[in-house]
């Protein structure tokens, strides 16, 4: 690897690791009275956040680097993973550098998670986001906007500070910004996926999680520039493929190489939906916060927890299927996803009907074997080249 | 809600068998008659609503846990995950699309008819949604969304509450006007919104009739009979509210006679303990698990899921001067919407109220809306209490996730831990 994306990934590498969130203490400590707010998956509107001069932070649980102490003790065996890293995170005063936590409404553990938030942290700001399930502009749009002006208002009591027109229309151009360019690495990756090794992938944009927006832009488009410089990477015979269900609870990076290793080539995913979404253009219009508004409630159902007015769930993944040339689907939920795997007969449904292949397997974050997902990813890499050639 | 009557009953026993035995009589009759059916959820039920466009409402989660008092629900749960469902999700979902695979039988044996209308009253439970994505795909009709706005501080919000109503008025009535030709009668909704506040006070004064000692019923075996009619599709009627204060008049007569409450296998003359309950039961075993209380001589004087489709024993009234406006707030304030701090808050009032001896926690691995959490509920109650909690899991229609032995023996623990706290006074 060249020097100058060696160091690149490395940094990446290091703030993916970094448990301790010294990013996001570093980013505060270099001015004062600066602030940082968690929130969980899927998504947030991080603009509002940026835009009162702190910093949106993704929590996105422990991964297999942790090792959960007190987190058990929370949740029942029959809960996914990642709440008890989180809490762990937090018991462990590794959160201690967010000064409040958003809870978007995705399924009923982060809802409940709130709630314990609020239970062992109650000095700590905590607010449960309400995302709309009803997309009329007047109906869900009101709401909507009562939600965000709500959000607004604890956000500039925090950061001591009023939010501007003008800092949310440059926070919403930076996060713009940032958007085209995670989509053109996705795009990148999907036309030349040799050039764009998964797990290096994953953790430059994971990158975004804590850095700022600006910052992790450039981070993006620099890589966009270094990782096709790469000798090694070849074109190589391998099955293109969708990963779906890793919107939440994120995968070990072994599990990202594991299926790479075994004949794949992971052509879009559902991961960092925070940093994607919305995925229409937000337009900057007067007052700002409208253009935020529609373009979340315009862009469609592309998560299993969003409702889908018209009924065609899966429609989104068969569009990526097509528009990504992919020639399966893996589905990778997290253990106990209720999102994820009461999704599945649907997007199955969806993909027999139009003939995508497709296989499922289960992870935990925490997940260290890979030999039997090695096994069946290969298998099915294998069975796609054979039925592609038949 | 259970149909199947406990093999000695009281004579409100009977009649809800015979009430809700009547209602799949006249789902099964429905399309011959012209009648339109919705399928809906338990809370945040617009009961009244639909009766006032003489709907028929049907309720999944009672078609399953009816299957599950009837030993059905395990093949169904098999036959959904044969389909591809994960063994990881919600039960009730399982046996409701295996019933569905395997027919539409419904609890009873005659088959359910298909909705002319999902109405997704999206209430304290992300399931409810994708239970409904997955219906869609196995019917042809429409869906009607309510997105319930969720408690997350703890209070409604007048723009919660000006959400909810504007939905009802685009988007739920509408669709109901849609599907049976009619114009909506807000005077038809307004008298079936009078007759829920009356039956709701009868509830509510059944309910607190827990006070007493020996308390007059089980709030929680009993108290899931007691609620039947008025979370099903009896809220709103005549005859929902006849039944009630029939139970209103059988518990005031158990009280004035100094009675504890009817077990399957008679009265409990002997109150040993008073416990309060968070969290579903369990309907595959339901007998043997009531079994292991009363054996005891532990009643169970307030419990929580007895206010999953309706928290009236904290005030609310649906009210017919305010119909839609009402119905938002009933929505808004089902138990499993409350936030997890009030949920700990609620049950310490009533182990506080209903001098409880302490408090257990049934956590079921179907339901996330409900378990996530009531670890730390355990800790916090305790805390405030300084009553013991007993902590025991099952589900709610997965036989195979209803330990009977396991369970049987942390009941037993417990009471003997709360025996020995008691013995040891009040310095123990």
């Amino acid at each position: 690897m060249k020097p100058e994306l060696e160091k690149l990934v490395t940094r990446a590498r290091t703030l993916f690791d970094d448990l301790d969130l010294e990013a996001v203490r570093s980013w505060k400590n270099a001015m004062p009275d600066r602030k940082a707010i968690g929130h969980l998956p899927v998504w947030a509107p991080r603009e509002l956040i940026w835009a009162a001069g702190m910093l949106p932070v993704s929590v996105l649980g422990g991964g297999d680097r942790l090792e959960i102490i007190r987190g058990d003790a929370y949740f029942q065996s029959y809960i996914c993973h990642f709440p008890r890293s989180t809490v762990e995170l937090a018991l462990s005063g590794r959160l201690d550098a967010l000064d409040g936590m958003l809870f978007p409404s995705i399924c009923d553990v982060i809802r409940n998670l709130s709630g314990m938030w609020q239970m062992l942290f109650p000095d700590l700001y905590v607010r449960y986001l309400d995302l709309p399930q009803n997309f009329d502009l007047e109906v869900g749009g009101r709401f909507w906007r009562h939600e965000l002006e709500a959000l607004m208002r604890d956000l500039e009591a925090l950061a001591g500070r009023p939010i501007s027109e003008d800092d949310l229309r440059l926070s919403i151009a930076a996060f713009a910004a940032n958007r085209h360019a995670v989509h053109r690495l996705y795009q990148a990756r999907s036309r030349e996926p040799w050039l764009f090794p998964a797990d290096e992938m994953y953790i430059v944009l994971r990158a975004g999680c804590v850095l700022p927006p600006d910052e992790h832009t450039e981070l993006v488009e620099r890589y966009l520039e270094l990782a096709p410089g790469e000798a090694e990477r070849q074109r190589q015979d391998r099955s293109r493929i969708v990963v779906a269900g890793m919107f939440c609870e994120q995968p070990p990076l072994g599990l990202l190489l594991t299926l790479e290793r075994a004949g794949c080539f992971i052509v879009d995913d559902d991961l960092f939906l925070a940093l994607r979404w919305p995925e229409i253009e937000v337009e900057i219009t007067d007052p700002p916060l409208d253009g935020l508004i529609e373009a979340f409630l315009r862009q469609g159902a592309l998560s299993a927890s969003v409702y889908q007015p018209d009924g065609k769930r899966g429609a989104w993944l068969v569009e990526s299927v097509e528009r990504n040339h992919a020639e399966g689907v893996i589905f990778c939920a997290p253990s106990f996803c209720d999102p994820a795997l009461l999704e599945q007969p649907m997007l199955v449904a969806a993909l027999d009907e139009s003939s995508v292949p497709h296989t499922q397997f289960k992870y935990s974050e925490d997940t260290g074997q890979f030999a039997a997902i090695r096994e069946q990813a290969g298998t099915f890499a294998d069975s796609i080249r054979l039925w592609g050639e038949a | 809600m259970p149909d199947v009557a406990p093999s000695q009953k009281e004579q409100s026993m009977l009649l809800q068998k015979e009430m809700i035995s009547g209602h799949y009589d006249a789902l099964a009759r429905a399309k011959d008659e012209g009648k339109k059916v919705v399928y809906t959820f338990v809370p945040g039920n617009l009961t009244e609503l639909m009766r006032s466009f003489d709907i028929l409402p049907n309720l999944p989660e009672i078609n399953a846990l009816q299957s599950g008092m009837r030993k059905l629900s395990g093949g169904y749960i098999s036959e959904a995950e044969k389909h591809g469902h994960s063994e990881d999700v919600c039960t009730y979902v399982k046996c409701d699309i295996g019933m569905l695979k395997k027919g539409n039988i419904g609890p009873t044996g005659v088959k359910l008819p298909e909705p002319d209308l999902l109405l997704l009253s999206y209430t304290g439970c992300f399931t409810f949604m994708k239970w409904f994505e997955l219906l869609r795909q196995e019917y042809d009709c429409p869906v009607a969304m309510l997105h319930i706005p969720y408690q997350g501080d703890g209070k409604v919000h007048d723009h919660y509450r000006g959400y909810v109503i504007e939905q009802l008025e685009t988007e739920v009535i509408p669709k109901l006007e849609a599907v049976t030709g009619r114009a909506f009668d807000q005077d038809r909704l307004r008298a079936s919104l009078a007759l829920s506040a009356a039956a709701e006070d009868d509830l509510v004064y059944v309910l607190e009739s827990a006070r007493h000692r020996p308390s007059p019923i089980d709030a929680y075996f009993g108290g899931v009979y007691y609620i039947g009619p008025i979370f099903s599709a009896f809220r709103g009627t005549e005859e929902g509210a006849a039944y009630y204060r029939a139970l209103r008049r059988e518990i005031d007569q158990r009280v004035a006679a100094g009675q504890g409450p009817v077990t399957p296998e008679g009265e409990l003359e002997t109150e040993r303990f008073r416990l309060v309950i968070e969290g579903p039961p369990n309907w595959t075993s339901f007998r043997e698990f009531w079994k292991m209380f009363y054996d005891e001589g532990a009643v169970v004087v307030a419990s929580t899921y007895t206010k999953v489709g309706g928290l009236y024993d904290r005030g609310f009234r649906h009210d017919p001067d305010n119909p839609l406006a009402t119905l938002a707030d009933y929505c808004m304030g089902c138990y499993t919407n409350l936030s997890l701090p009030a949920r700990v808050d609620l049950v310490e009032q009533y182990v506080r109220d209903y001098a409880a001896d302490g408090f257990l926690i049934n956590s079921v691995k179907s339901c996330n809306s409900f378990s996530v959490g009531q670890l730390l509920m355990l800790r916090q109650l305790e805390d405030r209490t300084g009553l013991p909690g007993g902590f025991i899991e099952s589900d709610l229609v997965d036989p195979r996730y209803f330990s009977a032995a396991n369970i049987k023996n942390r009941i037993e623990s417990y009471l003997q831990m709360i025996e020995q706290k008691r013995t040891a006074g009040p310095a123990a």
